[in-house]
């Protein structure tokens, strides 16, 4: 088995701030079943939404000493929103998974691999 | 030994290499060492065969040869990374639904099944369209990567570099070796027939200008013949030129493979049928370097067997009755072809087609190519009121429909400036000569050198 980072990323802030509170609650209901599914399956690693970017800090010890920034790392708008860590047996498998978290989050998805075996 | 002994067993080791390679690839779970180790084996035939003569059952005796030389490879490479091998291979034995499902027995689908899965791992969605392409030329058809390199006027180490990743892409992120399942096999069988038509495209339009041929099912179906060999400079050498004929060979073969494997879906045939007839008229296409439209071909030059097989190709589709766009384009072509003279062609009936194309795959350049069937029934203003609308300003089969309405309709500066406009937006000389000439007899318009 293998494991998958399946992680939504969004366009920008403004595209979460203009998400109505009905329309959140739909979204919530439907990640809510959609990690069930996962749990059921036995493919459930980890998984979790991010509050968002205001709340980010960046740590910088490269130099030896850390230097500490209020905000995201990214220059870009485009940020990530959550992401669940999944075991698959193939790419196949994690794409399912992928297609069903992005119906049910209502954002895109990017899968990639965790190097190594599980 | 002589350069016919060596060609005639290179014949067979491409014949052979889908079959063999993808058998390798189950047995092993690595693609790179299946690929080493057939190579051994080539080298072990090129040694062997011309003395001791070509033996009973070629493939087989490669096939043995190259899992014995895997073998070995495998036990000299003690580096290699066992547990990561035996990971892959876990997903490569994983049990076959269509095994299971009695679909193929075992003897036959352990030799079936194989190229089948093959097939589908190349095309992989997850591959990016150009390594879904080279990847089913180099392990289906065998070719060596300087081949595809010259077919796609790409150099080798790029070509190479491309396939490299490709399988980099299928070992960490873990594509499966295998047939997909039942819920997902119309979209993957769609991917791989759109894998095989591009693969066909690239060898038949032979774009100068390398970007990519627009992949839309309408417009290799119209009635204006689109253009022929690539006769630029670079492609003067026989070699390049029949390397761009033996792609739609190629692609040709991969797709009759395909229909033995996947009897039951009628788009293949579909496609098949669509290829063998747009091949079929090659031999009238070009005359001195200048494209020749379809109503001025000399029909008597068509491949008369690849429109009768293609022509059977249709008539089967019919009667499956389960119609989709590579069959509906390919009995548009059935139609002209089965004209004798382009007065014979039926024009209602082609409409009809597209009205039914346009249905299952809408698109402006189905549009475009309806409309100048259109044109051909109602008259040429009927057909611009349909074109001209159409948002195809980048498209240059859109300037050249535009231009030779507005010809027939004696609008002759708005002809001469959409004869510049495709003139301009097109990439291959055949075609340019053509609407060079067309542009020239023109009267009134200052136009671009010719």
């Amino acid at each position: 088995m293998k494991q998958y980072m399946l992680s939504v990323h969004h366009e920008s802030p403004a595209e979460v701030a203009t998400i109505s509170d009905e329309d959140m609650q739909r979204m919530f209901q439907q990640v809510d079943a959609f990690n069930e599914e996962v749990r059921q399956a036995g493919a459930w690693v980890f998984a979790g939404g991010l509050e968002g970017i205001e709340s980010a800090t960046v740590v910088d010890a490269r130099g030896g000493a850390a230097v500490i920034t209020d905000g995201p790392f990214a220059e870009t708008k485009e940020y990530l929103g959550g992401f669940w860590v999944i075991t698959a047996a193939d790419l196949d498998e994690a794409l399912e998974w992928a297609r069903k978290g992005s119906a049910a989050c209502e954002g895109r998805v990017e899968v990639r691999p965790f190097q190594g075996e599980a | 030994m002589g350069a016919d002994a060596a060609r005639g067993i290179e014949q067979v080791f491409r014949a052979e290499h889908g079959r063999l390679v993808a058998g390798l690839i189950r047995r092993f779970g690595d693609i790179d060492l299946a690929e080493e180790s057939l190579g051994d084996a080539l080298v072990a035939a090129l040694q062997t065969w011309p003395e001791q003569g070509r033996p009973p059952n070629p493939g087989a005796w490669l096939a043995t040869t190259a899992a014995n030389r895997a073998i070995d490879r495998l036990r000299r490479e003690s580096t290699r990374d066992a547990r990561h091998s035996e990971a892959f291979a876990m997903t490569v034995n994983r049990p076959d639904p269509l095994l299971e499902a009695g679909a193929l027995t075992e003897q036959d689908g352990a030799v079936t099944d194989d190229r089948l899965r093959l097939i589908f791992t190349c095309c992989h969605p997850a591959l990016a369209p150009d390594a879904r392409i080279a990847l089913t030329l180099r392990l289906l058809g065998g070719l060596t990567a300087a081949e595809i390199a010259r077919a796609f006027l790409v150099p080798e180490p790029t070509m190479a570099q491309r396939l490299t990743r490709a399988k980099r892409k299928i070992r960490t992120a873990g594509i499966p070796f295998r047939v997909p399942r039942a819920a997902d096999l119309p979209g993957r069988i769609d991917g791989v027939l759109a894998v095989l038509y591009l693969i066909f495209n690239e060898g038949y339009l032979a774009t100068v200008s390398g970007a990519p041929v627009e992949q839309d099912p309408g417009r290799d179906a119209s009635a204006r013949d689109d253009s022929g060999r690539d006769e630029s400079p670079r492609d003067e050498s026989p070699r390049d030129g029949s390397l761009r004929d033996d792609l739609c060979a190629e692609a040709i073969r991969l797709t009759r493979v395909l229909r033995t494997l996947l009897p039951d879906e009628p788009e293949v045939t579909g496609l098949l049928a669509l290829m063998l007839l747009i091949r079929a008229r090659r031999p009238a296409r070009l005359r001195d370097g200048v494209l020749v439209p379809l109503d001025e071909q000399d029909r008597r030059r068509w491949d008369r067997a690849g429109i009768g097989e293609g022509h059977d190709l249709v008539r089967a589709c019919l009667h499956r009755n389960r119609p989709g766009p590579y069959q509906i384009q390919a009995a548009i072509n059935a139609v002209h072809t089965d004209a004798a003279t382009p007065a014979d062609t039926d024009w209602a009936q082609i409409v009809a087609l597209y009205d039914q194309l346009r249905a299952v795959h809408p698109s402006p350049v189905v549009e475009l190519n309806r409309a100048v069937a259109v044109a051909e029934l109602d008259g040429p203003a009927v057909g611009l009121a349909l074109v001209e609308p159409l948002a195809l300003a980048g498209y240059p089969a859109w300037h050249v429909t535009r231009a030779d309405l507005l010809r027939r309709l004696d609008q002759r500066d708005e002809a001469a400036a959409a004869y510049d406009r495709a003139i301009a937006l097109t990439g291959n000389p055949a075609e340019r000569a053509f609407l060079r000439r067309r542009r020239a007899g023109i009267d009134g318009g200052a136009g671009v050198g010719t």
